[in-house]
This record gives structure tokens, sequence and C-alpha cells, in this order.
């Protein structure tokens, strides 16, 4: 039997949580042992190149592109997994969620106290760029998502445990110390 | 500033700067200024001498304080569930047109700030809305347009005021156009009382026969939990310490509920008799009434009350006419907050703080308002212990079932001819309150308020006691033609703007089950919704710290226990996901405001 494809994406995230995928260390080996990537930027595949088995997201959606990426995985994945706060619930970018986004723009562009070169006063606008989303929406309101790892970010110890699991089979160990966050 | 600072001086002084008086002192600034303002704070701050943040913190936890203007004339309109069954909407719409702003805003001269609000105790007679503390019950657009038109010629709203309510409504200190309302009169509470006789019985018995009465009667707490009183006054009485305080909650903010209303208008009497009872009994000096800022149209009447039998010596030293017993009560106001129901968040909220539940144990049994043991009793308990002293424990646990002991008061509103109040004994099937309201084409009933349970009519059979349907005394009566889904969704909406944040389950929790439920309400809802939905019902009730959170989630569960197929009829079958995402409307107002042209084709 082939190996599963996995393939990951950074979304409105920070990239800790795929930093955290890298903290499982030597593990890493095993872990190519028990899996193929294809799409991801620890293997700096741009575009899906076949159909993946698990798809692995982190960060949640606030922009056009976020969207598109998220719905392409979608397509390309038998599983998703929300993997962090952010992919789960928006996190910390959905800290501008209470604020209308046209301040939010202004502020960014036009008032903040760091601008200083946007003489003219423009609000990006080129038609290449993504378009900013009114809110920052968590992955499972745009797509179906099969499976969520919490954490901010996850212990590679949970990552690695859930991975494992799902790719095994086996039962998942949960012991407290992996995802208690305090 | 000269203004603000005057104003805060004055509000200080008059409290002593007594920090537990915060409510008090702001409560006049926002009165004085219209707002409480950032100024306003850090003055407040300055000369009580805390923190800046501790009174923002205050500020900006109850809802009748506003750090920004709320007009000189503050309309705050009910729209809880029974106000909208009864127009609110319409009549909402009414001030909009006649005031020239939209709810949420205050009118460009800023005379006029236009607010809603959520349940004020006046379910028997919706719409209702408060305006300076002043109550205005059963609105019509006709109504609004006379306040309206009163408000812009600068009146006083207590002046516009020509037909009062009956009985004690009527009272030069009371002067309200509210109803009593008073459907059925029982045994226990509505039965004639006769000031003074419960105190002077009581303190001719030591304090242990007192709580041994109690525990005869089996009387249980009337707040909605039913622990029983007898046992709460033994566990404080004998909890070390000297100064102890008895303290009644006066909260009654359950949506549906306002009996305790009739009790404060008509009970005033037996109600603090059976507070000083209960200070008799565990060893108190002093009674405390938390009483909800939305009743601040009783205040002076019962100040009143109070002062009247401390003239009649059944408060103060010696009170009546027990030597060594010094007893006296004083009213706390509320600033509006639902959570302060529950009874270390009020409290926290008697303390001057912001109202946030505590950690139990302790209790307040052990370490309650001001760190001393105390005793916290609903309003109808404290009433029903008064006459419990009076007729005997045996007497009351002859009426209700065998563990609900006794009668309850009832408040009964929504889509029936009689509304009000009614009191009767546990063991009351639900069929016979609507035989006796007359809401005979009821299709459901609501029954303990948005918390308590929502039953079909195979439940109408079942009865009004602990250990069946438990209320704090709200039924709500939901007839053929209502969406019960709106219904929940106005409950779940309540419960997201009431809880106080300190938990998490319950601070987004609310907010998930608010957001479930609403996809379901708009189509996109599909079986793993609902699977969803049961799931965050137990994790927000399992989790929650305190009883808002417990209990929040029983809207939903409950409807999907007992009218599942209105849920099954709106979500996708077959579907495994729907999206509730739509990508035009998510990027609408970004590009219009960066002046681009929106592209989502493809998405």
């Amino acid at each position: 039997m082939s190996k599963p494809v996995v393939a990951t994406a950074s979304l409105a995230g920070c990239f800790g949580c795929h930093m955290s995928i890298l903290d499982i260390d030597d593990r890493i080996l095993k872990l190519i042992e028990l899996v193929e990537f294809n799409k991801s930027p620890i293997d700096d595949i741009k575009t899906f190149t076949k159909q993946c088995d698990i798809g692995i997201l982190e960060g949640g959606c606030c922009n056009s592109e976020n969207v598109h990426v998220l719905k392409d995985f979608r397509k390309n994945c038998k599983i998703l997994i929300s993997l962090g706060e952010c992919a789960i619930m928006g996190g910390v970018p959905a800290m501008r969620n209470g604020i209308p986004i046209k301040d939010c723009l202004q502020e960014a562009y036009l008032d903040g106290p760091t601008v200083d070169t946007n003489t003219d006063k423009i609000i990006p606008n080129d038609e290449e760029l993504p378009m900013i989303l009114d809110k920052v929406y968590p992955c499972h309101e745009i797509v179906k998502v099969d499976y969520f790892i919490p954490g901010c970010a996850p212990r590679a110890d949970l990552i690695w445990e859930a991975l494992v699991a799902l790719v095994t089979g086996s039962e998942l160990k949960l012991p407290y110390e992996v995802f208690k966050f305090d | 500033m000269g203004n603000i600072s005057e104003i805060v001086k004055k509000s200080a002084s008059k409290y002593q700067k007594d920090p537990t008086k915060m409510l008090d002192v702001i409560r006049d600034v926002q009165a004085g200024l219209g707002q409480v303002s950032q100024e306003a704070i850090v003055e407040i701050a300055k000369v009580m001498k805390v923190s800046t943040v501790d009174v923002e913190g205050v500020v900006t936890f109850y809802h009748f304080f506003s750090e920004v203007p709320v007009g000189k004339y503050s309309v705050y309109l009910n729209n809880s569930a029974v106000s909208v069954m009864k127009g609110c909407y319409d009549i909402a719409k009414a001030f909009e047109k006649e005031v020239g702003c939209k709810f949420g805003e205050v009118s460009s001269d800023g005379k006029i700030g236009l607010h809603y609000t959520a349940d004020i105790g006046m379910n028997d007679q919706e719409p209702a809305a408060i305006i300076n503390d002043v109550v205005f019950t059963s609105l019509t657009a006709d109504k609004v347009k006379a306040i309206v038109a009163d408000m812009k010629a600068g009146k006083n709203m207590q002046d516009t005021i020509k037909d009062f309510g009956d009985g004690n409504n009527q009272d030069a200190l009371i002067k309200a156009m509210v109803k009593n309302n008073i459907q059925k009169k029982g045994a226990v509470l509505l039965a004639p009382f006769e000031s003074g006789s419960a105190l002077k019985k009581a303190v001719a018995m030591t304090p242990e026969a007192v709580i041994a009465e109690m525990k005869t009667s089996n009387l249980r707490g009337r707040g909605g939990a039913g622990f029983p009183t007898g046992m709460k006054w033994d566990f404080t009485r004998q909890s070390p310490g000297k100064k102890k305080y008895i303290v009644c909650n006066g909260d009654e903010g359950e949506p549906g509920t306002f009996k305790d209303r009739i009790l404060f208008t008509e009970r005033a009497e037996m109600l603090f008799e059976g507070m000083a009872i209960g200070g008799y009994a565990i060893g108190a000096d002093e009674g405390l009434l938390y009483l909800r800022a939305e009743y601040m149209y009783l205040n002076k009447y019962l100040e009143s009350v109070l002062d009247k039998m401390r003239k009649d010596g059944l408060l103060g030293k010696n009170a009546a006419g027990k030597k060594g017993f010094n007893f006296d009560i004083k009213i706390q106001m509320g600033a509006g907050a639902y959570v302060c129901g529950e009874e270390s968040a009020l409290i926290e909220s008697a303390e001057g703080k912001r109202g946030e539940p505590r950690n139990r144990p302790p209790f307040p049994a052990q370490r309650g308002f001001m760190g001393k043991p105390t005793s916290v009793n609903n309003v109808e308990s404290f009433c029903s212990a008064a006459k419990i002293i009076l007729e005997g424990g045996a007497w009351f646990a002859k009426m209700g079932t065998d563990k609900s002991k006794g009668t309850k008061l009832l408040s009964i509103s929504g889509d029936c001819k009689k509304p009000g109040i009614y009191e009767v004994e546990f063991g009351t099937t639900i069929q016979a309150l609507l035989d006796e309201c007359d809401g005979k084409d009821a299709k459901a009933v609501q029954v303990g308020g948005p918390s308590g349970v929502c039953i079909n009519k195979s439940k109408f059979g079942n009865k009004i006691c602990f250990d069946d349907l438990a209320t704090g005394g709200s039924i709500i009566v939901i007839g053929p033609n209502r969406d019960i889904l709106e219904i929940v969704r106005n409950f779940m909406e309540f419960f997201e703007e009431e809880s106080c944040g300190w938990c998490t389950p319950c601070r987004a929790g609310n907010k998930i089950l608010l957001h479930k439920l609403e996809k379901i309400m708009d189509g996109h809802g599909t079986e793993s919704d609902l699977k969803d939905l049961e799931k965050w019902c137990v994790t927000v009730k399992s989790m929650s710290r305190c009883g808002l959170g417990q209990t929040s989630p029983n809207p939903i569960q409950s409807t999907l226990a007992n009218f599942r197929e209105i849920y099954e009829a709106k979500i996708q079958k077959g579907q495994e996901f729907v999206s509730e995402f739509d990508m035009a409307a998510a990027v609408k107002d970004s590009c219009a405001f960066a002046g681009r042209k929106p592209i989502v084709e493809g998405h």
C-alpha cells in the first residue's frame, strides 16, 4: 500500500503551527517514512500534483485568497484538519472582527501612526491583490472540516500523536499535558 | 470639567466616599451628566480613592451605565420575547419615527436616546419601557406619540403619568401606571397579612426554634434552585464569626418573572419581616435588599415602609421589642445585569464591584457579603418564612407535593387572555394553569424563563414542583402561530448579552450556540450542525462557572428535545455540509472602500 499523502497550508496564521510541526524534531524522519508530502511550505510544492489524503490547515480566512486555498484543499484532500486556534476560532487576526472593515483599513493605510509614505491616501486596490473579507472566518464556517487540533500553537507531541493515530488507525493517546494550555 | 468634578464630589460625599457604594455614586453621575465619560471615570476614581480601571470596570459592566451619552431622556424599551410577541418592534418604529433617530442612537440635539433593554418585569403589560426611571406599560403608537411630545416639551416624566395602576401603585411614593394583575390569591403570600405579627411571634421564640420551624415547613428557595431555607439559615448561623448578613435577592431578572414586583408593591412589610426573622435566626444585625434597577420606581415607597417599621419599633435597636436584637435593613439598587441574580455575583455587586460570580466554595454562608457569613434568599422565600412563623411549619407543609411544600407565586404572560400573578399550590399542572389564564390554544409553554424548559402539549399534564417542572415563577404561554425558533433566538441573544464574560465556556459558548442556531434558521444547517449544536449545549452547561452558563443552553436543548421537528424542517437533509459563507457579501465593504471592483467569479 502506498503511503498516505499529506498537504499543509498557512492561511491567516503566523506560521507558528507549522513551526510546531517542525518541533517534532527527529521524529520528522519517522514521519517521512509514514507519509508523503504534497503541496506544503515544508517541501515548497506550490500546487496540488495529486489527490491527497490529509490536508492540514493553519490559520483562518481573512481574505479571498485564503478562501480559495481552503476550498482547493477541500477539493483535493479526503480529510481536513484545522490546526491551532486561528484555524479553529480565527485567533489573534479575528480581534479585528468587532471593528468595521472600513475602520481597519483606514487605520492600517491612512491614519495609523506608522503610515508616512502613503501621500496619495490609497487603500491598496490592485486587482492582483486578494480582497479583504469583512471579518476573519474560521475554516469550518467555509468548508467541512473533519478534525480539530487545538492549541496556540498545538504542541508538537499533540500534532505527532494525532497524525500517527490518524495514519495508523490506532487510538489517539491524549495525556493531560499535551492539551493543557496554561 | 468643572461641572463633572462638582457632580462627582457631591455624589461621592453623599455616600461618604464608601467604595461599596460605587454603584450609587456612578448612578448619580450617570443621572446628572447623562453619561459616565472617561473624564468622569478618572474623577470618580480620584475622589473615591480607587483605581481608574476599577471604576471603568463597573461602568462598562452594567446596562444602565454608559460611557457615551444616552440622552437627557433615555428610553429603555424591553425587547425580550414576550414584549416582541406583543408588538415591541412596532412600538420601536413609532419611537424612531417620532424622535427621528434609530434605536441605539441619541437624537441629534442630545435630548432623547432610544435603547433596547432586557426584560423589565412587566411581561403582563407589554410592550413596556422605562424612561428616566418611570415605567410606561401597554404601549401603543398613540401613547408613544404623546410620550415623545412630552419629552420634546421638556416635561418631567413622572408628572406625565395621570392614570395609576391598582393597589399601592397609587401610593403617593409610587404613582405608577403599573397594574398588579393579581389573578389568583393563595393561602401563603397573597392572603391578608398583619404588619408586625410575624416578627413579634418570631422573636418570642429562640433562633434555633425559628430554624426548626423552617425545617419543619420544608420551605425551599423560591428563586428556582430550591435549596432548603432552614438548612441555609442553619449553616449561616453555625458559621464562625460575630458579624453576619441577611441579603434579599430582589434582582428578579429572569425574563417572564414579575412576581417579586407584586410582593414589593403589596407585601413589603411581610418581606422585611421575613428578612428580620432570617436575621434573628442566623444572628445578623444587618439586612440588605438588593433591588434591580428596573424597580427604581418602587425605591421611595420601600424606604418609607422601612421608615415606618423603624418608627413602629419593628426595626432598629431592640427590634420588635426583643432586647439585644438590633436589626435594620438597607436597600442597595442594582444597575442592570441579569447575572447579578446569581447570589455570589449579587454580593459582588452589592459591594460596589462588577457583578461577576465568585468561586465556590466558600459559599456565602461561610464567606459572603464583606467576607462575612451571609444568607441570600429570594423575596418570596422571606415572605413565605414570615407566614410560616405565623401559621407554623406543619401548616405550610400540608400544602404542595411530597418534596415541594407550600405555594408558588407564578407570573404568567404571553399568549393568554388573563396574564398576571397566580399563587398556586405546588403540584398544579400546566394544563390547569392554561385553563385558568385562558391560554387554551397554547402549543408550547416556557416554564422557568429562558433558563428553564420549553415544553410541548404532551407535557401539559406535568406539575409545577422542584422535581418535575421547577420554576422561579416565569410561565410564558406560546400560542399556535408563534415561531418557536424566533423565541429561542431571542433567549440566546439575551444570554449572549448577559454573560459576564468571566469564563470562556459561557462567554464564547453562548455566541457559538447563537451562531449555530442562526445558521440552521437561515437554512444552512445539516444533520451534523444539529449534532454539533447538541454537543455545544453539553459543553457550555457542564463547563461554565455559574448558573448562567449552566442553564443558558436550555432554550436550545429543550426545544431540540420537545420540538425537534421544527429543526428537522429547517435543515438540508442528506447534505454533509452547507456553507453559509457568501464571498460577494464578505468583500463588498472592503472593495468599496478601497475603490476596486469585487471579483467573485470562481469563488
